[in-house]
């Protein structure tokens, strides 16, 4: 897989399609799982890795999925390389700044990502635009069925999957639902939605996770609970709360809208201006302004930009997207200028220019 | 208290000693961080498990506290530590710390879900695990020719496992 293609694309989680994709971005499952004869990876040395890596990937070649996935061993790739991985979400951070023998599976079309030697020692993930988790269930276990006949998973009756860290242990898995909520953050009801969805013991993340905040209105909903229900009751109850969030989203959007029009107007047109414009860009302003330029599309306010290209720029202008399509490295001030000169360059490219 | 640069409640308190004098600060929380004394607050996960852990397993601490893995060496106190297990035996091993624990994360301790089709008992996984470690130890002291024997017996174990 050559990394440098990856970035001329949105890959699948920013595709910009599927049901819901207005307000959906994406949807992503993975499981956690372990080999029942290793000690977990925070306590196996280079070595054990090294056997374990050996092992999953071998079996992770011999899967029956078309097209074929293709290995990335971590440690051979530079840092800018793996950022460009964790950016697109194949990969999390904590993969990407582990130590070792380490690695990660993946679809050409990026719908696949399976990453070894990660806090667990197999890390499933499959990812869908738009809302689609039953889709993305059943291909994940679909993978996880397959690979539970060739490796020997750690798994007791009581507790279920055993997992490094209890907070996962059970089905080990988390299924999380990604929203583009503008409006619910414009109107401050979005406190209200996170606190109710807290109450059902869903969690509420920023766009990249755990501890990372919520850039350009992205937020993702997830199980927070991972034992003592099936993973169909948990996809169930998350499957239960986001039609009602899309709703309260277009409702916030339709009473903006009527409320004050000319105000949301010029809200988004100074949004579309300014990425136009500007010398200087840093990568949280982008966010926040892609996302006006994103629900001005959405509504139909803006009408000669597409969402796809709007999406591209959402991750092409992340620093180390930024970076390999630059072809250069670039520290902080001179990344804020070639992110403001790229955007200029590709909105304009695509009519967005007006005279 | 007030914090000492607005009129909002101080809920940081930091005692400063300088040339043997002692100064007390009192600060609210926007003005620490402002200070740059205090890190912005994030959501923390091992910091508040860590907390979970230490405010759960109470009663049980001077037990667990001399708890060590036999298969993979951990000791209960460097699990409550890191907020991290050491293989999959810790689950039985800790079993006492971590049923508190599981109970305040997931409010239940029972499996309920997808099963594999092929489970290997624990005290199986248990055994496998401790080869391992004493098969890595031996590479480690260079004992080649009691590594060869562990491994020959690993693979007649997993072997075993593969068609049970």
């Amino acid at each position: 897989m050559n990394l440098d293609n990856l970035t001329h694309t949105s890959g699948e989680w920013l595709r910009g399609s599927g049901p819901e994709s207005d307000i959906v971005i994406s949807t992503r499952i993975r499981l956690a799982r372990n080999m029942a004869s290793f000690p977990f990876c925070n306590r196996a040395s280079s070595f054990q890795k090294g056997e374990i890596e050996t092992v999953l990937r071998e079996q992770i070649s011999k899967l029956d999925v078309e097209p074929r996935l293709a290995y990335i061993n971590l440690p051979a790739l530079n840092n800018l390389d793996r950022q460009v991985l964790v950016e697109r979400q194949l990969i999390s951070r904590e993969l990407a700044a582990a130590e070792g023998p380490r690695g990660v599976a993946l679809a050409p079309q990026e719908t696949v990502s399976l990453m070894i030697n990660e806090e667990d020692h197999l890390r499933l993930q499959v990812m869908r635009s738009g809302f689609a988790l039953d889709e993305a269930w059943r291909q994940i276990d679909r993978v996880d069925d397959q690979l539970e006949q060739r490796v020997s998973y750690a798994f007791s009756d009581d507790f279920g999957y055993l997992t490094a860290c209890p907070t996962n242990v059970g089905t080990g898995m988390r299924a999380s639902v990604m929203l583009h909520l503008p409006a619910l953050e414009h109107t401050k009801q979005i406190e209200k939605v996170f606190r109710a969805l807290q109450k059902i013991n869903l969690a509420v993340r920023g766009l990249y996770g755990e501890g990372s905040r919520a850039s350009g209105h992205f937020y993702q909903i997830s199980n927070q609970v991972t034992l003592g229900k099936s993973e169909q009751t948990l996809l169930n109850e998350i499957h239960g709360v986001i039609p009602q969030i899309i709703t309260y989203e277009r409702q916030a959007r339709q009473s903006w809208l009527r409320d004050n029009r000319q105000g949301l107007q010029d809200k988004i047109s100074r949004a579309q201006g300014t990425l136009c414009s500007a010398t200087m860009m840093t990568s949280e302003e982008t966010m926040e302004l892609l996302s006006y330029v994103r629900l001005g599309i959405n509504l139909s306010l803006i009408e000669d930009l597409t969402l796809l290209t709007v999406n591209e720029l959402f991750i092409q202008t992340q620093p180390a997207h930024l970076q390999k399509l630059m072809g250069v490295s670039l520290d902080g001030e001179e990344r804020n200028a070639a992110r403001a000169r790229y955007l200029r360059t590709r909105l304009r490219e695509n009519g967005a220019h007006r005279n | 208290v007030k914090c000492q640069l607005c009129t909002s409640p101080a809920t940081v308190h930091l005692t400063n000693i300088e040339n043997n004098k002692k100064r007390e600060i009192h600060l609210c929380q926007r003005c620490a961080e402002a200070q740059q004394l205090v890190k912005k607050q994030e959501l923390n996960l091992p910091a508040i498990l860590h907390t979970l852990i230490g405010q759960h397993v109470g009663p049980w601490t001077d037990e667990l506290a001399r708890l060590t893995c036999p298969a993979c060496g951990i000791r209960y106190m460097e699990f409550r530590a890191a907020g991290r297990l050491g293989c999959p035996h810790d689950y039985n091993v800790f079993r006492a710390g971590l049923e508190p624990l599981l109970d305040r994360i997931h409010r239940t301790c029972r499996h309920v879900g997808k099963r594999p089709k092929r489970t290997v008992s624990l005290e199986k996984q248990a055994e496998l695990v401790e080869l391992r470690q004493r098969l890595q130890e031996a590479i480690k002291t260079e004992a080649y020719e009691e590594a060869a024997q562990l491994r020959d017996l690993l693979r007649q174990k997993e072997a075993t496992d593969e068609s049970g």
